[in-house]
């Protein structure tokens, strides 16, 4: 081997070797100097497109004050039950479609129907029937989370190896033991990836539920940076904490899934 | 052996045919007789095909068939027996679990404590000879480890009937003759009836009491011989020549089983 295919070798090996953390830094590095320079060049003011810098400073201030917490918390707890009970009963469900054809066949109608209406269209009608509280919030997020984690789980539970099915009859198993200790680990990856979808489209749904009515949330507070308050690096640094919102709770997904699934 | 031993299974006429296209089916056994006494070590052999795997899932309880009896110490078989252990034809190992805990699965099911179990897993890899891969899981291993730990897996919960699909057609010579000698060992510890399908005549007439030959499709029972090779049975047996007439007898009868 040259010195010069050494070389190359060891660069390409380098570059494939970049940390997801350090990948995740470089894209962030990228695209605030993106931003600063598109603030630079076309000159829009602050209300239409202001500066990273300001963003950043509102976004410290606003957290430091109170002004966001309470809107945060209010999404995150709109997202963790509708993501829980949606992704909980998405499972069960999946898993009926994937062991009952019939069910398949009478269910996958309304599934896909329920999934090609858009959730915006929805939302106001969902407003209607469950009033402005939490409950519309928690019925929205679940909706828009429960089609691709049972779709997920479906297509998880119908590639379990029949021949393990097989051995695990022939050792008498029972039933919930098959569910537990073969279909479940061998679906793992499959709902995960459902899950990683669905956990992304959770926030979406919080944020959609909010605008057909709330007094408090993350969607309310957007309304309010644009509206009453015209506060727009504000809104800026409300879109700010959902973008992280989405990217903690994937995360969290996804450490989850390392602790079940990677360690194999 | 006592006449109260147990472990004899015993096939009356038994068919088995599976969907075939529309309005047909195709006959992978038609009427085979077969009893087998306990503790007595039978090789099943014939063309691919025959019906070997689908008689082996019959007396496993995985499937009924269309017609005929088949018991087990006087019991009709209906469904899989804790007495009866199967080795597939793959090792069918869970790609997520160790080869500890793939061997511990049976145990798990049967509910047996966790202290107990350990202690019994740790027995088996030795008898294996796998305590090396212990921790590791199915794709770090060989093909004749693999092979190995669903042996294992299979004997955790001491089976009277072992029935033995091609276990050892993968593994190298080596490998494959110290499992067989394991096999003998095994059997002469604790009485097990055997029924072991094997495509190498050799293998058969090392292992076997009798080799029984299954015709073509469909399969019946083309010839039943008895190996009379005395017990304990070494390598060394192989040159006698004994083995070489049953050799040429079985080959005769699976060069009729296939025409
Ligand atoms: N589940 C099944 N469905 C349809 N055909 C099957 C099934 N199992 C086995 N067969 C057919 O039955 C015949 C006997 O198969 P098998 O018992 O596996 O033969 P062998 O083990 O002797 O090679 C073959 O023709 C095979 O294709
Ligand atoms: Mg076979």
């Amino acid at each position: 081997m040259t010195a010069l295919q050494a070389g190359a070798r060891a660069r390409a090996g380098g570059l494939a070797r970049i940390p997801a953390a350090a990948g995740a830094a470089i894209a962030l590095v990228v695209f605030i100097a993106v931003w600063k320079l598109i603030v630079i060049i076309s000159g829009y003011p602050p209300f239409i497109l202001p500066a990273p810098e300001l963003v950043a400073a509102r976004f410290i201030s606003a957290w430091a004050d109170g002004t966001i917490a309470p809107h945060a918390f209010r999404t995150l707890y709109e997202v963790a039950l509708g993501f829980g009970i949606g992704a909980g009963l998405a499972l069960v469900v999946g898993y009926v479609l994937a062991r009952l054809p019939l069910a398949e066949r009478l269910l996958s109608p309304y599934l896909v129907a329920a999934q090609a209406t858009p959730i915006l269209a929805l939302a106001p009608l969902l407003a209607l029937w469950f009033g402005p509280g939490l409950t519309a919030k928690i019925v929205i997020c679940a909706l828009i989370v429960f089609f691709p984690v049972a779709i997920a789980t479906m297509v998880g539970v119908r590639a379990v190896d029949a021949r393990l099915l097989e051995l695990a009859r022939s050792l008498r198993a029972t039933r919930w033991q098959i569910v537990t200790t073969l279909e479940i680990p061998a679906a793992l990856p499959a709902i995960f990836g459902g899950l990683r979808v669905g956990v992304t489209l959770a926030v979406v749904g919080a944020i959609v539920g909010e605008w057909t009515g709330a007094t408090r949330g993350l969607g309310v507070l957007v309304n309010i940076a644009r509206g009453s308050l015209f506060d727009i690096p504000l809104l800026f640094a409300t879109l700010l904490t959902i973008a992280l919102l989405g990217i903690v709770l994937y995360g969290l997904v996804v450490l989850v899934e390392r602790a079940l699934v990677g360690a194999r | 052996m006592t006449a109260t031993a147990p472990g004899r299974i015993a096939l009356r006429g038994i068919s088995v045919s599976f969907p075939a296209g529309r309005d047909d089916r195709l006959v992978a056994l038609d009427g085979v007789d077969l009893v087998v006494e306990p503790g007595q070590i039978v090789a099943l052999i014939g063309p691919n095909g025959s019906g070997k795997s689908t008689l082996l899932r019959v007396v496993a309880g995985l499937l009924a068939p269309d017609a005929g009896t088949a018991s087990i110490d006087g019991r009709p078989i209906d469904g899989p027996d804790p007495r009866v252990g199967l080795v597939f034809q793959e090792p069918r190992l869970l790609p997520w679990r160790t080869t500890a805990a793939n061997i511990a699965y049976p145990l798990e099911l049967a509910g047996v404590a966790r202290a107990e179990r350990d202690a019994r897993v740790a027995t088996l890899l030795g008898t294996v000879g796998i305590e090396a891969a212990a921790s590791q899981v199915p794709s770090q291993l060989s093909g004749g480890m693999r092979q190995r730990a669903a042996l294992a897996r299979t004997l955790a919960l001491g089976p009277r009937v072992l029935l033995l699909d091609e276990p050892f057609s993968a593994l190298d010579e080596l490998t494959r003759e110290r499992l067989n000698l394991e096999l003998l060992a095994i059997t002469a510890r604790t009485p097990t009836t055997v029924v072991l399908v094997t495509h190498s005549v050799q293998e058969a007439i090392f292992l076997a009491d009798r080799v029984v030959v299954l015709s073509a499709r469909p399969g019946r029972v083309a010839a039943d011989l008895r190996v009379s090779l005395p017990r304990p049975r070494s390598f060394g047996d192989l040159d006698a020549a004994v083995v070489s007439s049953t050799a040429h007898e079985i080959r005769a009868a699976l060069g009729e089983a296939a025409a």
